[in-house]
């Protein structure tokens, strides 16, 4: 056993961090101060810590942010800029971490969609059978810091055989105009049996001051439901985000993600999807397209449950500048889920000598009547193709993008929707053309 | 409309043009033979702007401009056309997008207007019909999991799309059976005209049955040691290149 050391400039930090949960208005709750113990047993993660080893998320907090100081100030009054265009969905907007109601616009109707504060839901027991099932405060040390420090959060359900024709869209908006923003968000979504959802989510920051947001959210789909679930991490700011998310699939269901890593400071996904039932199928993609100095550190889990289940998870990476990229996957199969296949590659791109990816493959296969494969890769830009796109009149800047936006588009293939499709065809597009 | 002149290059260290001089008018047809290790695969690629290779010496002329000054695109753009010994499989881009980005940017250059999509699929109707390629095939992904005889008549689809001045054909018979042979052949001498010029780069006689050349050169360690007419290419062939390297000791 490995005994985990704090420095003692991580100390000091708990210990700020612990200083400023006593002044939150919850401090007395006794879920959220077991929470907070969890948050200080576990301690920060170092440089040593292996599952943090690339994403220098302690001292990114250390040196940014002042957890003395409390709610951050925003002007905001239109989410306009931050829509899809000619996307008919519903959004919910959370400002520095708050829900704000006044923003928020819901088209769908009540019989499709059901939205209530998290908080109330929990006090009134309408949420309880769900809230905290499937992540748990000790999974990561940003999940127990989460619990403890959430300040708002939305339950969803959608009712059983109900497709809810509208997207919805969930806007984080961090607004660092006038401070730092630090912000706490949760969410709870549970699709009920034979229900279909297509949630996007996607954070947007403004101003120049640092912006550290905690996200944990639990997503649960119930037999034959199927969700498309789409993350947007584009932000201009300086955006510290790590985000805890669990999907926990029952029998039958469909999942497919697709996770678009494109800016901000350091962005850490914790991304796990159970799959708990039979014959489910779940198509786990992503893409991230790096420069400047960002670091985007992708941490996802399989874990196959139970038999005769499908995942196929593809992450892609075009690295530029100095950008930093790490990919780690995980794919459990339990000793009971036999005639699983699990299927996972990352391909990843580096464009610079100054940019970097560390990517690793984890399978830890218990079952023995399984298809599993894995694989990863690393290179430049095939040179024999961008001068076969030059000979015939193609400049080399177009060639690259071509080749980059070909090597790219196979991550979007699982999006169903048309509208959002092609926004994130222009998001990607304008970005390879910068390359 | 093309004049080499005194021509060498190397690649890293080693060099493989060693002076070459050519002269290539318009509606001519030169070929280049001579045996592996030759360099004829190298001057190709230099014509038409490899990067791998490093020119030490000489100059190119192609209408009026110095080649060599110029980038591989703005090469095509002049009207250079290389058909690749070994065409690359580009996942993801297909034939067809990939033809129409390349033609209009070539129209662009010459000032002319962006075909729209009507034209440029009526235009690429027309030359399919010229290699006998499908159009299954060109909505395919460039060349991937083609057989090489496909990629080689989508590299002969691509010239006739984008019409240059000057093809470079650069052992475009290598791998090929005697029925896609002549289909790739047809096509090129349906595309001669007065106003082009062809080099054919080849190690075998049996591409110049179909296409037959005005005069063939024959290059030995990165110099032409010997040109002449079509008759050049059948002495070849009958007695092989040991007697070009015989006659080459002897002098």
């Amino acid at each position: 056993m490995i005994l985990m050391t704090a420095t003692t400039s991580d100390i000091g930090l708990i210990e700020k961090i612990s200083g400023a949960f006593e002044k939150t208005a919850d401090a007395k709750d006794n879920h959220r101060r077991e929470a907070l113990a969890t948050f200080q047993k576990i301690g920060l993660p170092n440089s040593k810590t292996e599952e943090y080893r690339f994403a220098p998320i302690t001292r990114a907090l250390e040196k940014n942010f002042d957890f003395d100081k409390t709610g951050s100030s925003s002007d905001i009054n239109s989410i306009e800029k931050f829509l899809i265009p000619n996307l008919d969905a519903s959004v919910i907007v959370f400002l520095n971490g708050i829900y704000s109601k006044t923003l928020s616009k819901i088209v769908s109707p009540e019989s499709e969609l059901r939205i209530s504060n998290l908080k109330p839901s929990i006090e009134n027991g309408e949420s309880t059978p769900y809230f905290q099932k499937y992540l748990a405060n000790s999974a990561d040390v940003f999940s127990a810091l989460n619990s403890a420090f959430w300040q708002d959060g939305i339950f969803i359900q959608v009712p059983a055989d109900t497709k809810v024709e509208k997207p919805l869209m969930i806007l984080h908006i961090n607004d660092a105009e006038n401070s730092q923003s630090i912000g706490h968000t949760r969410l709870l979504v549970v699709l009920q049996e034979g229900s279909e959802l297509t949630l996007i989510e996607r954070s947007a920051s403004v101003g120049a001051n640092a912006i550290f947001h905690s996200f944990a959210e639990e997503i649960i789909v119930k037999e034959k439901a199927s969700l498309d679930y789409i993350k947007i991490q584009n932000d201009e700011g300086k955006l510290h985000q790590v985000a805890n998310s669990i999907i926990h699939q029952s029998n039958e269901s469909k999942l497919s993600t697709f996770t678009l890593t494109m800016n901000g400071s350091l962005i850490r996904n914790n991304f796990n999807i159970a799959i708990d039932g039979e014959k489910c199928e779940s198509h786990f993609y992503g893409l991230y397209l790096l420069n400047g100095n960002t670091i985007a550190d992708n941490h996802t889990v399989v874990d196959h449950i139970k038999p005769n289940s499908h995942s196929n998870e593809l992450y892609k990476g075009v690295m530029d500048g100095n950008s930093k990229g790490v990919f780690n996957g995980k794919i459990f199969v339990r000793p009971h889920a036999q005639k699983t296949n699990a299927f996972q590659s990352n391909r990843n791109i580096l464009l610079t000598d100054t940019s970097t990816i560390n990517t690793k493959p984890q399978l830890e296969i218990w079952a023995d009547d399984v298809k599993c494969s894995h694989g990863c890769t690393t290179g430049q830009l095939d040179e024999e193709a961008l001068f076969y796109l030059r000979s015939r009149g193609i400049s080399h800047e177009e060639a690259k993008a071509m080749l980059l936006y070909a090597f790219a588009a196979e991550t979007l293939e699982p999006i169903k929707n048309h509208e959002l499709k092609s926004y994130l065809d222009g998001l990607i597009s304008g970005r390879l053309n910068k390359f | 409309m093309l004049t080499v002149k005194n021509l060498r290059a190397k690649i890293g260290e080693k060099q493989i043009l060693n002076g070459i001089d050519l002269q290539v008018n318009a509606g001519e047809v030169h070929a280049i033979m001579g045996p592996n290790g030759s360099g004829k695969s190298t001057l190709a690629s230099v014509l038409a702007g490899r990067e791998d290779y490093e020119v030490t010496e000489g100059n190119v002329q192609f209408l009026g401009k110095d080649l060599l000054e110029l980038e591989p695109d703005k090469r095509a753009c002049e009207g250079i056309f290389l058909a690749f010994q070994y065409p690359v499989e580009i996942p993801g881009v297909s034939t067809v997008n990939f033809m129409k980005t390349a033609l209009n940017k070539i129209r662009e250059y010459r000032g002319m207007s962006p075909l729209d999509a009507v034209a440029f699929l009526q235009l690429m109707k027309e030359k399919m019909k010229l290699v006998e390629i499908d159009q299954s095939l060109l909505s395919r992904s460039l060349n991937e999991g083609f057989s090489g005889g496909e990629k080689k008549r989508n590299e002969i689809f691509q010239m006739a799309m984008l019409e240059p001045k000057l093809a470079i054909l650069d052992e475009t018979d290598s791998g090929l059976d005697i029925d896609a042979l002549r289909i790739v052949a047809n096509g090129v001498n349906k595309l001669r005209s007065k106003n082009n010029a062809t080099i054919l780069v080849t190690h075998y006689q049996r591409l110049l049955e179909y296409i037959v050349p005005d005069f063939v050169h024959v290059l030995y360690k990165g110099r032409i040691v010997k040109s002449g007419g079509k008759e050049l290419a059948l002495e070849l062939e009958a007695k092989g290149y040991d007697w070009i390297k015989n006659e080459l000791a002897i002098a």
